[in-house]
């Protein structure tokens, strides 16, 4: 298991594999479907993305004290970000996108060119993966966007996921799609 | 306890409590897959994860998903004043944070805090017969209560006392709800065929049937929370099906269909979507699908729908009975 901490550097990420578990220490900022219109558009972002991991996630978040807690904070469907998230790895030096699914072609291509891995977070379990979120660091967009597709910053700590797709250009995803189509095309055959 | 404390007790148990028999599925699963292998490291997170959120009343997942209120009540029951307490529970639910904030006006775009506009969360409401028929399961039962003033707001419109012998219910004057919590990763996966299908090679009949549910599990891919669920309606036209798919996601992994040529189809496609190896978050793996519930409707001779309701890992529903009184909760 390979350890990744904030901020995280290019030659860090271009040495990992895909297939590769990984555990996260640091800063992490969540996003979702508004936020990645909002950047790749070309709106303003309030905080530095620069070598950060940008999080596809919603959270159930409770107000505490001051501040906040975070009760749940599994990941949301990373391909519905698909039209976006090149043109956001691009311009804002993402270095890490957490999220599950996997992405598509251009994102793969941005990772390989712009030095960036997608991680692989175990969709639905979101009551293991708040126990990892430390503190919340700070909010933006709460008011536009809303608590759940706000941009939340996180202090997480170990956070683990799985090395989806490389800078190499391998594609977990990819594979298992490839091979479970001709599994289907067999059994679809068979009658 | 009222009603609004009963459903909001419900939504807890709903949002943080999976049910015994996908947690064992679950755990099955885990050992069916190489020791050490990611399908397996997966499914043992998914059943830690299960426990963390029972043992600490926190969801499952932070989609909590569209609520769907599945109610079966004796004839009289004023289903306006328990749709009202439906509301006031899901209001109470997300300020405690066992909901997300997870409603959007779609026009506007803003988000709906409170989490309840016209008709959401969902009620559906029926007369005499349990909302999850095929009953082949074991529905289990964990511990009762006794809510003083429950049964005063079991009245009907014209104030009398619900009879406890109500006509045609088998329930007898009881009134029985499920909550199903359906996240929006999974609904996106959800599909709807129309046959013959020539893109598929599939026609009018269960072969054809066959291949749309092979396909749309592999369409999920790890999209929608792999391993999944199907919901399934065969027939009927496009908006009674997705209901009638729907309703099948309330039946137990254990049962099987009363139909004996549905029943040899739900095994048939639960083995096979396992070959596929798409496997838990679509990272590969023996484990695709937990199971597949289908029940046929009448159609017209026009028309020949399929229509799957995909649900994820996180297979919320849970119910209560609540007789003369007395509380039972189920699932």
């Amino acid at each position: 298991m390979k350890e990744l901490r904030y901020p995280f550097s290019e030659e860090a990420v271009r040495a990992l594999r895909a297939g590769e578990v990984v555990q996260v220490t640091g800063r992490v900022f969540t996003g979702r479907d508004r936020l990645h219109k909002h950047l790749a558009g070309g709106g303003a972002c309030p905080v530095s993305l620069r070598d950060g991991a940008l999080y596809h996630c919603g959270p159930v978040v409770v107000p505490q004290g001051e501040g906040w807690r975070v009760v749940a904070a599994g990941p949301t469907t990373s391909a519905r970000e698909e039209p976006y998230m090149a043109e956001i790895v691009a311009r804002h030096g993402v270095r890490l996108i957490i999220g599950k699914g996997g992405m598509g072609a251009a994102t793969k291509a941005a990772c390989a060119r712009y030095g960036c891995v997608y991680l692989q977070a175990v969709g639905g379990a979101a009551a293991l993966i708040a126990q990892r979120i430390k503190r919340v660091e700070g909010v933006s967009f709460l008011d536009t966007f809303g608590a759940t597709e706000a941009l939340w910053q996180l202090e997480v700590e170990a956070f683990e996921a799985v090395v989806g797709i490389d800078t190499c250009g391998r594609d977990l995803f990819d594979e298992v799609r490839a091979a479970s189509a001709e599994a289907l095309r067999e059994l679809l055959a068979r009658g | 306890m009222n009603w609004t404390d009963l459903l909001t007790e419900l939504i807890r148990r709903t949002t943080s409590d999976l049910p015994s028999d996908v947690e064992a599925a679950l755990r099955t699963a885990a050992t069916a897959e190489a020791a050490q292998s990611q399908a397996c490291v997966l499914l043992q997170s998914l059943v830690a994860n299960t426990g963390l959120a029972r043992q600490q009343a926190t969801p499952l997942c932070q989609d909590t998903g569209t609520l769907t209120f599945f109610w079966q009540v004796p004839r009289g029951t004023d289903t306006q004043a328990l749709e009202r307490s439906a509301r006031a529970a899901v209001r109470s639910a997300t300020e405690k944070g066992w909901l997300r904030r997870n409603t959007i006006d779609t026009l506007a775009g803003t988000s709906v805090d409170t989490n309840v506009a016209e008709g959401w969360p969902a009620c559906h409401f029926e007369q005499g017969e349990s909302p999850r028929e095929p009953l082949g399961g074991q529905i289990t039962a964990h511990g009762d209560v006794r809510p003083p003033d429950l049964a005063d707001e079991l009245q009907g419109r014209d104030g009398g006392r619900v009879s406890s012998r109500a006509a045609g219910s088998p329930e007898r004057g009881s009134v029985e709800v499920w909550l199903m919590q359906k996240g929006g990763g999974s609904e996106n996966m959800s599909a709807q065929y129309s046959l013959p299908d020539e893109a598929l090679d599939a026609g009018r009949d269960l072969e054809g049937v066959r291949k749309c549910l092979l396909q749309t599990v592999w369409r999920a891919q790890g999209f929608g929370c792999a391993p999944g669920v199907l919901g399934v309606c065969i027939g009927s036209d496009r908006a009674e099906g997705f209901m009638t798919a729907k309703r099948q996601l309330l039946r137990p992994l254990c049962d099987a269909s009363p139909v004996p040529e549905l029943a040899a189809l739900e095994r048939r496609v639960l083995d096979e979507a396992n070959r596929l190896g798409i496997g838990p978050m679509g990272m590969g793996g023996k484990t695709t699908l937990l199971g597949a519930k289908i029940a046929a409707r009448p159609r017209l001779p026009a028309s020949y729908f399929v229509t799957v309701a995909y649900m994820c890992w996180v297979c919320r529903r849970r119910g209560v009975r609540v007789t003369e009184g007395v509380v039972e909760w189920l699932g």
